[in-house]
């Protein structure tokens, strides 16, 4: 309760008449400049009021003068990004895979393009710049192809994926687990010493080949062919080369034989925008091994 | 002016503090309640259901791993989010959510729409050895998760504790519950009924052990359903302003 205000001697400043056991209060008031920033804030507060949603009523809010959203803004600045790119990207639309790969300049925006898509997308199975990793995730940068090295070929894996029962047009090939009773433990061991003696590998047991041959015809030419090198459209991989999804040591041809992994890649088709898995298909298409 | 009645709430503790705690709540209640009258905070769009017990089972070890700590659950309407993640998340994709695990620590990338991004196996992979798949990444091994059966646990507690908050689960799904968390496990199992209760499920044998429930099936089945529930391309823009 203000009971004596009076002048402090010391510093000739009034105080504020409180007093507590003989302490005093002077009375320093707030800065100028910072009483008329809080004023300011208070008039920028009411012009925000009007202009932006501020108050809540009942069932809905005051939606403001600029009947702003931020969602809005959103679609707005999409388009207008999309319309900064849309000299490349209707080019993009409207040409075909051959036509993009034919065009220098459509070629490089699509590689530039379909690089950022990967690294965001399909990076983390194929690695970083398509090097694959172990344990099913094949390498594309090179010309070995699972499904199929043409332009048109990597656009439908992409399009639908492999495996992906969602897809209706999925890519599907399944091997029978050949160790489920098909084949007895020994003659698993055998066709593998075979398909190994396929791709060049050396030191196996000749009299392990020569039944592993037999089995191989009777069992794995109809979808690997007679030789081993694979059939694209049934999903059958090439079997006398040297490169191996699941690894090429004895052990883990017999493991593929006797219980075969079946990898899975997701359809691209509605994650991702036609523009963005053409690009990427002319990405991957360019790695080294397009066909 | 006459302040002498301030006086009174200075100097009575109690009565300062029933004042301050009606001053607050006046301006929570302001900001709070019109959230669950206005009609445009949750945009009406159709696809989003309860998780099945396996997803929900997997949405346990979620929060028990404190998976919230390092990944965000939410991507923001801003350009740059959108053209890494996909479509911004919707306040009804989390409106089963009981807690949400939206968060704001991106350590890792956020996960809101990594349904279908991956197969099964690459989850379970990187799962148990997250720089096998991911060289540059920090996240810690969890290949405790294929050790761990949840094929006993009890879901049809869960299932109740989130009806009793609001989620819709109904009683035909409850009595199911245990059925259909092995089912969705299960590749030979009768997954119509699963699937007819729970659209879109990803269903299979997800870590490699056909005849186990895992925490690592339950993880990967609520990995693989996060942000696919929403169909957007039925979703026209004007539906989702608020």
């Amino acid at each position: 309760m203000p009971t004596k205000i009076e002048k402090d001697s010391v510093t000739g400043t009034e105080t504020t008449g409180h007093e507590w056991d003989g302490i005093k209060e002077l009375n320093n008031p707030l800065p100028k400049w910072w009483l008329y920033t809080f004023y300011a804030t208070i008039v920028w507060s009411i012009i925000y009021f009007v202009l932006y949603p501020s108050v809540p009523l009942v069932t809905t809010y005051m939606r403001g003068a600029l009947d702003w959203s931020s969602r809005v803004e959103l679609t707005e600045k999409m388009t207008e990004a999309a319309g900064r790119q849309a000299v490349f990207l209707h080019g993009i639309r409207d040409s075909s895979l051959e036509e993009i790969l034919a065009d220098p300049q459509l070629l490089s925006f699509a590689r530039t393009g379909g690089a950022a898509a990967f690294a965001t997308n399909c990076a983390s199975c194929h690695g970083a710049g398509g090097a694959g990793l172990s344990g099913g995730y094949p390498v594309l940068a090179d010309d070995d192809w699972l499904w199929g090295g043409a332009a048109e070929d990597i656009y439908a894996t992409l399009l639908h994926g492999i495996r992906w029962d969602e897809s209706e047009d999925t890519r599907f090939s399944e091997m029978p687990a050949f160790g489920d009773g098909i084949l007895e433990r020994e003659q698993v061991a055998q066709v593998a010493d075979y398909v190994l003696s396929l791709s060049g590998v050396e030191g196996g047991d000749p009299d392990s080949i020569t039944a592993g041959e037999t089995v191989y015809v009777e069992n794995c030419a109809a979808c690997h062919g007679d030789s081993g090198e694979g059939i694209m459209e049934g999903g059958a991989p090439r079997l006398n080369d040297q490169i191996w999804l699941y690894g090429g040591e004895r052990d883990q041809v017999i493991a593929q034989i006797g219980r075969p992994k079946h990898g899975v890649m997701p359809a691209w088709l509605g994650r991702l925008d036609d523009n963005t898995i053409k690009m990427l298909t002319v990405y991957v298409h360019s790695l080294g091994g397009g066909q | 002016m006459n302040w002498s009645w301030h006086g009174r709430i200075e100097k009575n503790s109690i009565l300062m503090l029933v004042l301050v705690l009606i001053t607050v709540s006046i301006g929570g209640l302001v900001e709070i309640v019109p959230l669950y009258t206005i009609e445009s905070t949750i945009e009406r769009v159709e696809g989003v259901r309860p998780y099945s017990p396996l997803e929900l089972a997997g949405r346990n070890i979620y929060i028990r791993e404190g998976c919230y700590t390092c990944h965000s659950q939410q991507i923001r309407p801003f350009r740059d989010e959108i053209e890494r993640y996909g479509h911004y998340s919707l306040a009804a994709e989390s409106m089963y959510d009981h807690p949400f695990q939206w968060g704001s620590k991106r350590t890792g990338p956020d996960l809101a729409r990594v349904g279908g991004k991956y197969s099964n196996d690459w989850h379970v992979a990187h799962l148990v050895e997250p720089k096998a798949l991911v060289p540059e990444s920090i996240m810690p091994p969890y290949p405790a998760l294929l050790e761990r059966n949840i094929g006993s646990n009890d879901m049809v507690g869960d299932l109740l504790a989130n009806r009793a908050v609001g989620v819709p689960y109904t009683d035909e799904m409850i009595e199911n519950a245990m059925a259909d968390l092995r089912a969705q496990a299960d590749p030979d199992g009768d997954h119509e009924a699963l699937l007819a209760r729970y659209p879109k499920a990803a269903v299979g044998d997800f870590d490699g052990q056909p005849g186990r429930v895992t925490e690592m099936d339950a993880m990967v089945a609520y990995l693989q359903i996060l942000g696919r529930m929403v169909d957007f391309e039925k979703v026209q823009p004007a539906d989702l302003v608020q």
